[in-house]
């Protein structure tokens, strides 16, 4: 294995070359536009042989990579913010038709006022669109997951559109060290993908096809189930990754949950803050541990059922509002979860970081105080708290 | 007037409402949708076809002197009776 220098978006560009991915459809929009630019070189150097459609939207972009995924290709495409909001569309025809397409998404706040830094509203905004989301916490893991994600977008118990996601310039554009496989390594573990139906004019089909009320139900329930099998697929070809790799992955992480009293739940790169300040604070005989969400949609709820067993006070981190809702998105998902378990932990929801405003050490240092206090009272004072927003 | 048939669950369809047999929207007779049936004075027809090229539905059948309408396809917009320039064809209630 060799250790490369690459940014976040580096990464999935790197991971999306050795994927060999017949077709890309993209627009550029900032601070995705490392990914597609990095792969547009990759083209005209001839180091892959992929058909690169340069589009006038995103919502072409999706459009013809729903095209090229229904011929059988392997598709790649990427985006953030407005750009993923004008593919809205096209997200639901991508999942309702099935087109296992792999999209990296470096996280940026919406408009308006215009802000380019990153937040999660814009895939949170996406999130009923039928598409797996999946939530990296730094470089490596963007690469590690890209190349995963191919494997279980293509899986012929899921079929689904995937969303790798990343924190918009904290790891779009954070140089790291990334250990990368050897081409061969990808191509064993990464295999052609089979798709179910392809264009053959010898064997005629219909896609897209009208559906009254007399079908379309059946067919939402059907991406419901492929949904439902994305946690044991995935648990297989996570196993398989780590027996190349070394590296394992899951649909959450844990650290310090086996005796913590006091938690937080994050996705992406907060993690890594979450982690070094609990380490820090668990060297102070605090009792805190930190549950990272790898997978989003679908929602684990088992796994976070399971991984919250022990822990009095829960605090969920939002880093996106959902206006009017009980709970940012990822805290109403984790309340549900909970709520058929009798001996739950006192859940409160944090918001923070919108239009890309940092989270330091001594911030997450004050969720623990105040999760740990939680804890001890055993009633949450403060059920959403929008973190470091001035009055 | 689609043949009544038992549908299949979602476990048997094919995934993405993907059609494999092609040429089989032909078995989804649209003509149930109309209100309106267009009839077609056969005396008044002339067999000048601008019926049979408005129509959207390619519901209007060649005869060799005049024109008749495939009802299970019709669904009654009445391009058909608006165009035709002898007024041959008139619009009835499906109700009479």
């Amino acid at each position: 294995m060799t250790v490369v220098g690459l940014t976040g978006d580096e990464a999935v560009a790197y991971a999306v070359k050795q994927s060999k991915v017949d077709v890309v459809a993209a627009y550029p929009i900032t601070p995705q536009t490392i990914i597609v630019e990095r792969f547009s070189k990759y083209v005209a150097d001839g180091e892959v042989q992929t058909e690169y459609v340069c589009v006038e939207s995103e919502h072409s972009a999706l459009s013809a990579c729903v095209g090229a995924s229904l011929t059988g290709a392997r598709v790649f495409t990427a985006s953030s913010s407005q750009g993923l909001a004008l593919m809205h569309e096209m997200l639901y025809i991508a999942s309702g038709l099935r087109c296992p397409i792999v999209m990296g998404v470096a996280n940026r706040a919406l408009s308006a006022p215009i802000n380019i830094h990153g937040d999660h509203s814009d895939m949170m905004g996406s999130r009923d669109s039928g598409w797996v989301q999946i939530y990296v916490e730094n470089s490596q893991e963007a690469y590690d997951w890209t190349l995963q994600a191919f494997k279980l977008a293509e899986h012929g118990d899921v079929q689904l559109p995937v969303s790798v996601n990343l924190d918009g310039f904290i790891l779009s554009h954070l140089l790291e060290g990334v250990d990368v496989l050897e081409d061969g390594a990808v191509s064993e573990f990464l295999r052609l993908r089979k798709p179910l139906f392809t264009l053959d004019p010898d064997k005629p089909i219909t896609v897209g096809a009208l559906c009254l009320p007399d079908y379309y139900f059946e067919f939402k329930r059907q991406q419901v189930e492929a949904m439902q099998k994305v946690p044991k697929v995935l648990a297989s070809l996570n196993k398989e990754y780590r027996e190349v790799t070394g590296r394992e992955y899951g649909v959450l992480e844990t650290f310090g949950m086996e005796d913590a009293e006091a938690a937080i739940l994050c996705l992406g790169s907060t993690a890594g803050t979450a982690r070094a300040v609990a380490q820090k604070l668990r060297g102070e005989g605090k009792k805190v541990g930190v549950i990272k969400l790898w997978l989003y949609r679908p929602f684990p709820v088992e796994d976070i059922i399971e991984a919250t067993r022990r822990v009095k006070a829960l605090a969920v981190l939002d880093k996106a509002v959902s206006f009017g809702a009980p709970y940012g998105a990822v805290c109403s998902d984790v309340v549900s979860a909970l709520h058929t378990v009798s001996e739950r932990p006192r859940v409160f929801n944090v918001i923070y970081g919108l239009g890309g405003r940092d989270i330091e050490p001594s911030d997450v240092e004050f969720i623990f105080g105040e999760a740990l206090k939680t804890a001890e009272a055993g009633v949450v004072k403060e059920p959403v708290m929008f973190l470091g927003v001035r009055e | 007037m689609t043949p009544e048939k038992k549908k299949s669950g979602w476990k048997s369809l094919p995934i993405g409402g993907v059609v494999l047999e092609p040429g089989s929207s032909l078995k989804y007779r649209t003509g149930d949708w109309k209100a309106f049936r267009p009839f077609v004075t056969k005396e008044k027809c002339v067999n000048c076809l601008i019926c049979w090229i408005y129509c959207p539905d390619a519901a209007i059948v060649r005869k060799e002197k005049f024109v008749e309408v495939n009802y299970d396809y019709c669904k009654g917009c009445g391009i058909c009776a608006v165009e035709c320039p002898k007024e041959a064809i008139a619009m009835v209630d499906e109700q009479q």
